[in-house]
């Protein structure tokens, strides 16, 4: 990695500091420009020469343009952040569009959109993915621990919002003790919703979107939602249903993410930053996109007069990995038990597909082979989906239940194809012999093809249980905190994935490698019949 | 049930006539009959696709057949489709099949093979059960192997244990599919002395072959099977010796070279 970003960060640092004092001089002689003069020619002719030595063998071309200002957004996260323009689609824009438009432009260089999961934003901007990671990440301490941070550019609030019946009884967490709060996974609302949990009851949901907490405030699976108040207001207008409590829980602010080496970016986007306060132009973007408020007018204020600090030394502090196992360990029990249940499901189900092709009539076998080409023709993130959301109109499942239901029922369609190969493959003859011994189809069926079918299934149904059991990961799409799910949380808490990775991994060899082994043995007992 | 103690046979203990198969565009059978007295062993002969398998599936209920009826005793199967199993309980208890791959059950022993439908059809208790396997099992000389899986038995004890197995129900009627194309000679022979034990004991055995030695040996009526029809029947002393009919002549040709 440091072959890669080391020719090609170099030259950036170049440009943005000739770019700086330009800027510095426009905004009337800002402290960065007085900051560097002295580096800015040795840099330059070093950045040059690496530039030129390196610029023959570059592996990535687009990485080699140093026009270009590549910024990492999510246009899932939508409007008014980023979000896929509806007149041409392969564009976005949003407040948070305009604002890399404008670090970019100001460090004179072209922006280029990268799509980022929101929650990887900060890993992938650490790998050299992009340079600017910008889409409502909010400011934190583990942030600025871990990477260089832009000054906050915008001031939001962690507002609550409840069905209008229950406006006038939850008005603050407090309020909430024992009631379901929903809100996006790794955000500051989720981790004020934990310390919350901990302390005074609140049952915390994490969700990997933020449209969906709303539709099942509504719905009636949550009994609020703690989200930042852009996010409440949009959701408020695009389907309502809800209202928003006036007193904030918490104030939070947005902020542009930079790899931890790239500071000397970070303070001429923080200068360009500075400048579009001073001159208003942030502000005309975002009463464009209907953010502005008198709250943020005082925001900015504040910013703009206030000296810049001194950037902080990034520390990374050491994070006790007990503090974290007993989440752990209770996200496993919970991939274990799902997994468990899913299968226990996935085989009933799958013993009835079966029995369904090989002894049903040519309708039930036809609805069963139906059943079983959809299902696994479709993904099993697709039916999660569909079950919990898509339902939720006809029936609304708790979302442990549809985990185990969607996972059951998916596995079921691969269940049931193991069991038809396994009941197949009992030589014909013995079912005859069977038959003329006098016993009935059903005796044939518990006494010889069953048994003989399931020493036969044995082997591909532990396998298919280790998959389910790593499977089991989808189900936090639909809210549900599982063992991988727990380790992401931990993994963006220390930043680091070494230690969650590979607490994780053993947890899930723990669970699938005696699986393995009491199969091997149950199929060694069996091999001498 | 009781046999007459004599191999001269007053009613018939199976009867097939006029057993018409197609599967298809083929016929497999062109209207055989015969009849098999207790107390006889009846074999079917013929080359391969002569039908001799599919006259022993259709009298096991096993096959449907176009026309024609099959008789055991009170029990009758007439033409169309296979009725469901519990209208097949008499025939299921007259009737006992041995088949050429023997198709013994392979996730139970020996002595569970021999147990399961007494146990499971005819609701023995399990004592009793096993004592009449053992017993069986004793007599065919596969006692000692009976607490083995069929993976662990040769091809003679194999049809040993299936014998066992058809005898445990005390069938009137015993067919076997090709006892012999899995046996050395000298367990032919000792099949041979075994086949005649049981039609003393008053059952009729039908055995589909196209081993004519063995025939020889073994039969006391033989019917020679050619492209889904009875070309010609008789004494096997008769039949085997000196044939009339082309195809009979064919066979035993054949054998002659082989041998």
């Amino acid at each position: 990695m440091n072959t890669n970003t080391a020719p090609q960060r170099a030259p950036v640092v170049s440009r943005s500091i000739t770019r700086l004092a330009l800027t510095a001089q426009i905004s009337g002689g800002g402290l960065e420009g007085r900051r560097f003069p002295h580096l800015s020619r040795p840099v330059l002719i070093l950045c040059g020469l690496t530039f030129i030595a390196l610029a023959g063998c570059h592996p990535h071309p687009a990485r080699a343009d140093h026009h270009v200002l590549r910024w990492g957004g999510d246009a899932e996260g939508g409007a008014p952040f980023v979000e896929a323009d509806p007149a041409d689609p392969s564009r976005v824009r949003g407040f948070d569009v305009e604002i890399a438009g404008m670090i970019a432009h100001g460090l004179g260089r072209e922006p280029r959109f990268v799509q980022v999961a929101w929650s990887s934003i900060e890993a992938s901007v650490e790998r050299g993915d992009f340079d600017i990671g910008l889409s409502g990440v909010e400011d934190r301490p583990e942030l600025r621990e871990r990477h260089a941070v832009s000054i906050p550019y915008y001031e939001f609030h962690e507002v609550l919002a409840v069905r209008r019946a229950d406006s006038a009884r939850f008005r603050t967490l407090a309020d909430l003790r024992g009631h379901r709060v929903g809100t996006l996974g790794a955000t500051g609302a989720y981790r004020i919703l934990v310390d919350e949990g901990a302390r005074d009851g609140v049952i915390p949901i994490s969700y990997d979107d933020d449209v969906h907490p709303y539709a099942d405030l509504v719905a009636g699976r949550l009994d609020a939602v703690l989200l930042d108040d852009i996010i409440a207001q949009r959701s408020l207008r695009r389907e309502g249903g809800f209202v928003i409590q006036p007193t904030p829980v918490a104030t939070g602010h947005y902020v542009a993410v930079f790899a931890r080496a790239d500071s000397l970016l970070r303070d001429s986007a923080n200068a360009v930053l500075r400048a579009r306060m001073a001159d208003g132009s942030l502000k005309r973007t975002f009463e464009a996109w209907h953010v502005w408020t008198d709250a943020e007018a005082r925001y900015f204020t504040g910013v703009v007069s206030r000296p810049v600090a001194s950037a902080a030394a990034p520390s990374a502090s050491p994070s006790s990995v007990v503090a974290y196992l007993p989440g752990l360990l209770r996200a496993a029990l919970i991939t274990l038990v799902l997994s468990c249940l899913a299968m226990a499901l996935a085989v009933a189900t799958g013993l009835a597909l079966a029995a369904g092709r090989v002894y049903g009539r040519p309708i039930v076998a036809g609805a069963c082979a139906v059943y079983v080409e959809v299902v696994r023709g479709t993904p099993v993130l697709l039916q999660l989906f569909v079950l919990y959301y898509g339902l939720s109109g006809v029936v609304r499942l708790p979302a442990f239940a549809a985990a185990v239901l969607g996972l059951g029922l998916n596995y079921a369609a691969y269940e049931s194809e193991i069991y038809r190969g396994a009941l197949l493959a009992v030589a014909r003859a013995q079912l005859e012999a069977a038959r003329t011994l006098g016993l009935s189809e059903l005796q044939i069926f518990r006494l010889i093809r069953g048994p003989q079918a399931l020493r036969l299934a044995l082997a591909p149904m532990t396998n298919d249980f280790v998959a389910l059991l790593k499977d089991s990961s989808l189900v936090s799409v639909i809210t549900v905190v599982e063992l991988t799910k727990q380790t992401a949380i931990y993994a963006t808490n220390v930043g680091s994935w070494v230690v969650p990775g590979a607490l994780c991994g053993v947890v899930y060899l723990a669970f699938s490698l005696p699986l393995a082994r009491v199969a091997g043995y149950l199929e060694r007992r069996w091999r001498i019949a | 049930m009781t046999h007459p103690p004599s191999r001269i046979a007053v009613e018939p203990a199976l009867v097939v006539r006029d057993l018409r198969v197609r599967r298809g565009t083929r016929d497999v059978l062109r209207g055989v009959s015969f009849d098999v007295a207790p107390g006889t062993i009846a074999a079917l002969m013929g080359t391969s696709g002569a039908g001799k398998s599919t006259i022993l599936r259709a009298v096991a209920a096993l096959e449907p057949f176009d026309s024609g009826s099959i008789e055991v005793g009170a029990a009758t199967l007439n033409a169309g489709p296979t009725p469901p199993e519990s209208r097949l309980r008499d025939l299921r208890a007259r009737v006992g099949m041995v088949f050429q791959s023997h198709a013994l059950f392979e996730h139970l022993t020996a002595l569970e093979n021999v147990t399961l439908a007494p146990i499971h059809v005819h609701g023995w208790p399990a004592e009793r059960a096993n004592a009449r396997a053992r017993e069986l099992l004793d007599a065919l000389g596969v006692g000692a192997r009976s607490g083995a899986h069929p993976r662990q038995l040769s091809g003679g004890e194999m049809q040993r244990v299936a014998i066992a197995r058809v005898l445990a129900l005390d069938p009137m009627v015993l067919l076997m599919d090709e006892p012999t194309s899995a046996l050395d000679p000298a367990r032919r022979g000792a099949l041979a002395a075994t086949l005649r034990r049981l039609a003393d004991d008053g059952r009729a055995l039908v055995v589909a072959t196209h081993d004519v030695e063995f025939a020889r040996a073994t039969a006391d009526r033989v019917a020679a099977l050619a492209e889904g029809c009875i070309v010609e029947k008789g004494r096997a002393a008769d039949v085997l010796v000196s044939p009339a009919h082309p195809a009979t002549r064919e066979l035993l040709r054949a054998h002659a070279v082989a041998s």
